[in-house]
């Protein structure tokens, strides 16, 4: 202690601390995903979004030297990146699952394109609320500076939990994503919805993505997202369109992420690879366990081109 | 894009033969205009491995009668060949500098088999002699430089707990971390480094975890070993801790935690290159050097520098200047107590058992594996 290390505390701190830290792209990712997916589309180019939205973020924070107007601005970009997807898929016989691949391309090659004179500059960053005040320890302080994002998500997934089971515009994205045929019966157009429901979603993914740049790591680069934005659109299908199961599984990404360098950190050292690869090795631990093949999945959305 | 690329080799067969010509013609003497190809892995301002070539590249581009051109985000695939092949026929370059590790077997050799007349000078590679002789490997002895940094840091240090963020357990990264910690050492006989590695060159969210756990673990002074070191600068200035930088100067993102760091000096060396060639000579197939060849360099002094640690770090790096000092001088052994340098065994720069450097010296907390 005296010298200012707290020794294997390091690991459970550093588990919690990477939970909050790294969750954060993961949480607004899925919970946007969420949306899109229980109106019946799935939108694969939210990795795409995410890079999108994190330069955009750090290009508008560096401009403005307003970081909120930069989380704005991804947001808005994603909502554009949605409406082009749900534009191309309301065109007829238009795969969503192709769209959304070839997104997720345009956006990451955009993105780099654009990103390529904000690498070098240093943008205003979002600034972190201290929730540590009442300890004495700097890793304890420091593992709570907590965004303001995080807490807008944490605070989202039990809103949309209550809005998809009691509001009315929870029940037409519901009845969009279970069968088309109910809601066009209702008077609905469909493709409307599902277009309001891939823009929120991209919006939320956007957002996702400032944080990436904006807060942690805190550069605009171009291995800033490494693939976060494609785990978290698996992570809807593992949390089984929940949102609440959303921001439980996002914690655990986000723990689990912290978990390889902790271990290495206070002596661990062997087998980094494997620790590296937790989540992953979780998730299909957890994909076999609850798979069957008698049915499809449990509250998987009949709509999706994946299970019809 | 693919359409394209199939389209544009069919175009450059076609017309190899026109334009390799008026390459050549251009080449001998290197009169007029001649055109010089660099190739990098990243993107060229990445604050790291990359920028430092295309700062190098910078360097030629203000001489007069060359031409440039540049090409980012080469995967270390077949696609390096058709880059190399689109800069010989359809830019007429003469000299290529394909700068990823690589890029070098086989598609650097395979090239210069094709197009023996031009000349190809590869970053980091082991030109043997059963390469071909219009290759050419260079690289330098950058852990030099980290000694000294690692000299700064000893210093700076009050908990002597250094941090050492490394992508990979190879030889250079090794090395680097060996010295970095030997020469803390000697400014600090009780300090310790702890290395966490991440597992490839550019994950900057395992990064960023990896700089938290190592400052929640007391450590108060960072460096790294990965192609873009901005993450881990930003977020150790954030904290609190000093660093010392790699590849580049990066004191620009952190003013007051920046100490120094091991940079590589391409702006020095290339036109070097450049100017043996015009003289008629020919480079070196294998060419390596250090600090006091001007391949590597150590960043200015930040102001959080003591006295002391300029003065030791000063003295070490005229020693550097004007002899071979030997880093890695016997008796050393490794973390795990075993004897790696024997009493009385200097492991000169280039001596080349410790291009197969395996293990960690004493004080490094951390396993290869």
């Amino acid at each position: 202690m005296a010298d200012g290390g707290i020794g294997l505390w390091t690991v459970p701190l550093a588990v919690f601390g990477g939970a909050i830290r790294v969750s954060t792209p993961f949480l607004f990712v899925s919970l946007g995903e969420c949306i899109t997916e229980r109106s019946g589309r799935i939108n694969l180019g939210l990795e795409g979004t995410l890079v999108m939205g994190a330069m955009s973020a750090y290009g508008i924070s560096y401009l403005s030297g307003s970081p909120w107007l930069g989380v704005l601005a991804a947001g808005i970009t994603g909502a554009l990146l949605g409406a082009l997807h749900a534009g191309i898929c309301s065109l007829p016989r238009v795969n969503d699952v192709a769209v959304g691949i070839a997104l997720m391309l345009f956006g990451t090659g955009l993105a780099f394109y654009l990103g390529k004179p904000l690498i070098e500059p240093t943008a205003a960053r979002l600034p972190a609320i201290d929730f540590g005040w009442w300890s004495d320890i700097a890793q304890v302080r420091a593992a709570l500076r907590i965004n303001v994002l995080f807490l807008i998500g944490v605070a989202l997934a039990p809103l949309l939990y209550w809005a998809f089971k009691t509001t009315r515009w929870g029940l037409l994205i519901r009845t969009a994503g279970e069968s088309a045929d109910a809601a066009r019966a209702m008077g609905h157009s469909v493709l409307l919805i599902r277009l309001r429901a891939t823009m929120v979603g991209g919006f939320l993914a956007g957002i996702g993505g400032s944080f990436l740049s904006l807060f942690y790591p805190g550069s605009w680069n171009e291995g800033l997202s490494s693939g976060q934005g494609i785990t978290a659109v698996a992570l809807v299908i593992f949390a089984r369109w929940d949102p609440m199961l959303c921001l439980w599984a996002s914690l655990a990404f986000g723990g689990a992420a912290a978990l390889g360098p902790a271990l290495q950190s206070v002596g661990m050292t062997s087998g980094y690879h494997l620790f590296n690869a937790a989540p992953y090795i979780l998730t299909l631990a957890i994909m076999i366990i609850t798979c069957s093949p008698k049915r499809t999945l449990t509250g998987a959305p009949a709509e999706l081109s994946i299970t019809r | 894009m693919d359409f394209g690329r199939i389209s544009r080799r069919h175009l450059l067969q076609g017309g190899a033969a026109l334009t390799l010509g008026t390459a050549l013609g251009a080449r001998g003497a290197l009169a007029a205009e001649t055109t010089i190809g660099f190739i990098y892995v990243g993107s060229r301002d990445d604050y790291g491995y990359n920028q430092a070539h295309a700062q190098g590249a910078a360097a030629l581009k203000k001489l007069p009668g060359l031409k440039v051109v540049e090409e980012e985000k080469v995967p270390e695939t077949d696609a390096v060949e058709k880059t190399m092949e689109s800069m010989i026929n359809l830019d007429g370059a003469s000299l290529l500098f394909p700068t990823s590790f690589g890029y070098y077997n086989p598609h650097v050799l395979k090239m210069a088999q094709k197009y023996p007349k031009l000349r190809f000078q590869h970053c980091g590679g082991l030109w043997t002699d059963k390469d071909p002789k219009n290759a050419g490997s260079y690289f330098g002895y950058i852990d030099e430089a980290q000694y000294i940094s690692g000299i700064v840091a000893g210093y700076s240090t009050k908990s002597g707990k250094l941090g050492f963020v490394a992508a990979k357990p190879i030889p250079q990264v090794l090395r680097n971390i060996n010295a970095f910690t030997l020469g803390a050492k000697l400014a600090n006989p009780k300090a310790t480094t702890q290395v966490i590695f991440t597992g490839d060159w550019s994950m900057p969210v395992k990064e960023a975890e990896a700089t938290n756990s190592l400052i929640d673990q007391g450590v108060d002074v960072l460096t790294c070993h990965v192609d873009g070191p901005k993450t881990m600068v930003e977020n150790a200035a954030r904290r609190g801790a000093m660093v010392c930088g790699y590849h580049v100067n990066q004191s620009p993102l952190a003013p007051k935690a920046y100490l120094t760091g091991a940079e590589w000096n391409w702006e020095a060396l290339y036109p070097k290159f450049v100017k043996m060639i015009a003289a008629g000579e020919t480079i070196p197939n294998f060419y390596r050097g250090g600090l006091k060849d001007e391949i590597v360099k150590v960043s200015p002094y930040g102001e959080a520098v003591s006295e002391e640690a300029r003065k030791h770090a000063d003295e070490v790096k005229s020693k550097f200047m004007s002899s071979d000092f030997v880093i890695f001088k016997g008796p050393i052994s490794d973390n795990k107590g075993k004897v790696v340098i024997a009493a009385g065994t200097d492991r000169g720069q280039k001596d080349a058992e410790l291009e197969k450097m395996d293990y960690l010296v004493d004080g490094v907390i951390g396993a290869t594996s």
